[in-house]
């Protein structure tokens, strides 16, 4: 809740990952400075590379930084003793510390969001902002709040804060994509289960030709440079790209699986 | 208003095969102090980590002013002050804001606990540095703002896990007077602890575990002289020295009295036999001999003897 929150603005934590968001914010900036060509030729694909690529793992970071630990910190620094001698439902703790890492990590995608927007203002005018940005925003959001939830369902697993705060990071900077990576490129499945999948969508959005559906296309490798086609199932696809509609149905569903476990799992703790 | 009760029912907690507490029954009742001892892994720690709702029973139930800690969690601790196994505070938040957060988060208002505050920050001594992070403290300076912490509400009943853990001299003398404050102001107050001296000083009764099982429950002068065969071990603190073999000689002469030894010279220990009852007429007699009789109390040595003799039992 609000005193967790505090804790997590006043933490050093929060200062390095904004100084770190900062820093990429920095990098981009002056990349986009060198190949002014390569990015800027319009808005809508300025965003898709920078926003869509950016803003997952800008989310990821912060839910790492702020979820990775927050419950098996309670245990490993005897703080949730503190807690839970007061009168509070055990959820609510869970709930109120979900909310204070959820704003925590919006303030850092904000932060990122802002030194992107100020970016695009500088190339293409103040007023170049694509409408795709709400909706794009609105997936991130949601990103955000499935990952954030899915770290602290990990969280709740460990009594150790520094094993799950590896665990999330390892997962989601690299075994997500790896396993995505596996299931297009080897398995050549739809890897829908994946939210890595789904936060395609972030960048998607910007598409010309988006896809606002709930079924994702696949990629045939012929059809690279084309668009997305329909999928052929006897086709060799190599990639997939989520529908709008169907990312954000997969990440609410990881969102409410992931928080209703994790609540579950909080609840059966034991402080010994 | 109801009287301040704590009861466990049948309360059993088994770490896989091993089991912490077996069928443990204990109710306490009123405004008291109880001490509760037992030898290190007898069960103490998990016997108040189930009452307040930290681990869970594998049977049994526990309550709190008559709530179920199990099934009403947030009722029962309502009105409980709970410190258990030195918990770390945030330590980014100075003692006066973690006393917010927790007024706060009982729900006291505002403006209550801004009087209330300083006064728990002054009774644990720490109202100096009411707004220094936490995180650079001494053990002990923890310790004082967790026993503040447990106060803020001023709690009806109070379940303290050795408070008086890493605190200097003093702070454990500061302890036990801020309990027996407690006691005068009707408080129900259960208290873990390896220190007799400080259990005889300040609980009206003791509960004594080990393996898991209640060896006994009762007030401390009526364990004293029940374990003691009959005998209460007294001691008797004089104002003056006392003359060693006048003293002793008219002292043991009293009534019921089946020694008397000279342990220090204003300190006479008195073997002691016949009901509580008895004691008042001892204390007048006492007075009677007009030798600066201030204090005549249950010897700590004598729990501890019996606290022994119980523990050594419980091993054959
Ligand atoms: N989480 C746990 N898993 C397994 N065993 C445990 C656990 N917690 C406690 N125990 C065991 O339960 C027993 C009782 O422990 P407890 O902490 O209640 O003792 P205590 O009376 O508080 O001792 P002390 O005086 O040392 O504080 C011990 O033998 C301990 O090993
Ligand atoms: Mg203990």
């Amino acid at each position: 809740m609000k005193y967790q929150l505090r804790e997590y603005l006043l933490s050093r934590r929060f200062v390095i990952l904004l100084l770190l968001v900062a820093a990429i914010g920095v990098l981009i900036t002056a990349i986009v400075a060198h190949f002014r060509g390569a990015y800027v030729s319009d808005n809508l694909s300025f965003y898709q590379s920078l926003w869509g690529g950016g803003a997952g793992f800008v989310a990821v970071l912060s839910a790492v930084f702020f979820g990775g630990d927050a419950i098996a910190g309670e245990f490993q620094n005897r703080t949730g003793y503190f807690l839970m001698g007061l009168p509070l439902r055990r959820a609510t703790v869970y709930v109120g510390k979900y909310l204070a890492a959820l704003v925590a990590s919006c303030t850092v995608l904000m932060l990122f969001l802002g030194i992107l927007v100020a970016n695009g203002a500088l190339y293409f005018g103040a007023g170049a902002l694509p409408g795709q940005l709400a909706p794009s925003l609105a997936l991130a959001g949601a990103y955000l709040v499935s990952v954030l939830a899915m770290t602290f369902l990990l969280s709740s697993l460990f009594k150790n804060g520094a094993y799950s705060f590896v665990l999330t990071a390892i997962l989601f900077l690299a075994g997500f994509s790896l396993l995505q990576d596996f299931m297009q490129g080897l398995a050549q499945l739809q890897p829908w289960e994946l939210i890595s999948y789904a936060s395609q969508t972030i960048g998607e959005v910007f598409q010309p030709r988006v896809n606002w559906g709930l079924y994702g296309v696949g990629v045939k490798a012929a059809d690279v440079g084309g668009g997305g086609g329909v999928a052929l199932h006897t086709g060799n696809v190599v990639a997939w790209t989520p529908g709008i509609a169907e990312g954000a149905v997969i990440m609410m569903a990881y969102w409410a699986l992931t928080l209703f476990v994790g609540l579950a799992l909080f609840k059966q703790e034991e402080f010994s | 208003m109801t009287s301040p009760s704590l009861e466990a029912c049948s309360l059993t907690k088994r770490f896989g095969a091993f089991r912490a507490l077996d069928h443990l029954d204990l109710k306490l009742v009123g405004a008291k102090c109880v001490g509760f001892l037992g030898p290190n892994g007898a069960g103490k720690t998990t016997m108040l980590k189930l009452l307040t709702d930290m681990i869970f029973p594998t049977e049994g139930e526990c309550y709190l002013n008559g709530i179920s800690v199990q099934r009403e969690r947030k009722q029962a601790l309502a009105d409980v002050g709970v410190l258990i196994e030195s918990p770390e505070i945030y330590p980014s938040l100075t003692p006066r804001q973690a006393l917010e957060m927790v007024a706060d988060l009982r729900g006291i208002p505002p403006q209550e606990a801004k009087v209330r505050i300083p006064e728990v920050l002054a009774e644990v001594r720490m109202e100096d540095w009411a707004d220094k992070r936490v995180g650079k403290f001494s053990k002990g300076m923890k310790q004082r703002i967790n026993i503040a912490t447990a106060l803020v509400h001023d709690p009806e009943v109070i379940v303290l896990d050795e408070p008086a853990t890493g605190l200097d001299p003093r702070g454990m003398a500061e302890v036990r007077g801020i309990v027996r404050g407690l006691r005068k102001r009707n408080r129900l107050i259960f208290m873990s602890s390896h220190i007799l001296q400080e259990v005889t000083d300040v609980c009206d009764e003791v509960a004594l575990i080990d393996k898991g099982k209640l060896l006994f429950y009762d007030t401390l002068a009526s364990v004293t002289s029940r374990f003691g065969d009959g005998h209460t071990t007294l001691d008797a603190r004089l104002a003056r020295p006392a003359d060693p073999d006048l003293t002793v000689k008219r002292a043991g002469a009293l009534s019921g009295v089946r020694s008397c030894v000279v342990m220090e010279p204003t300190r006479l220990r008195l073997n002691f036999e016949g009901p509580p009852a008895e004691r008042e007429r001892l204390l007048r007699d006492l007075i009677g001999l007009e030798i600066g009789l201030v204090s005549l109390a249950a010897s700590e040595d004598a729990l501890e003897e019996i606290y022994l003799r119980q523990i050594s039992r419980g091993d054959l």
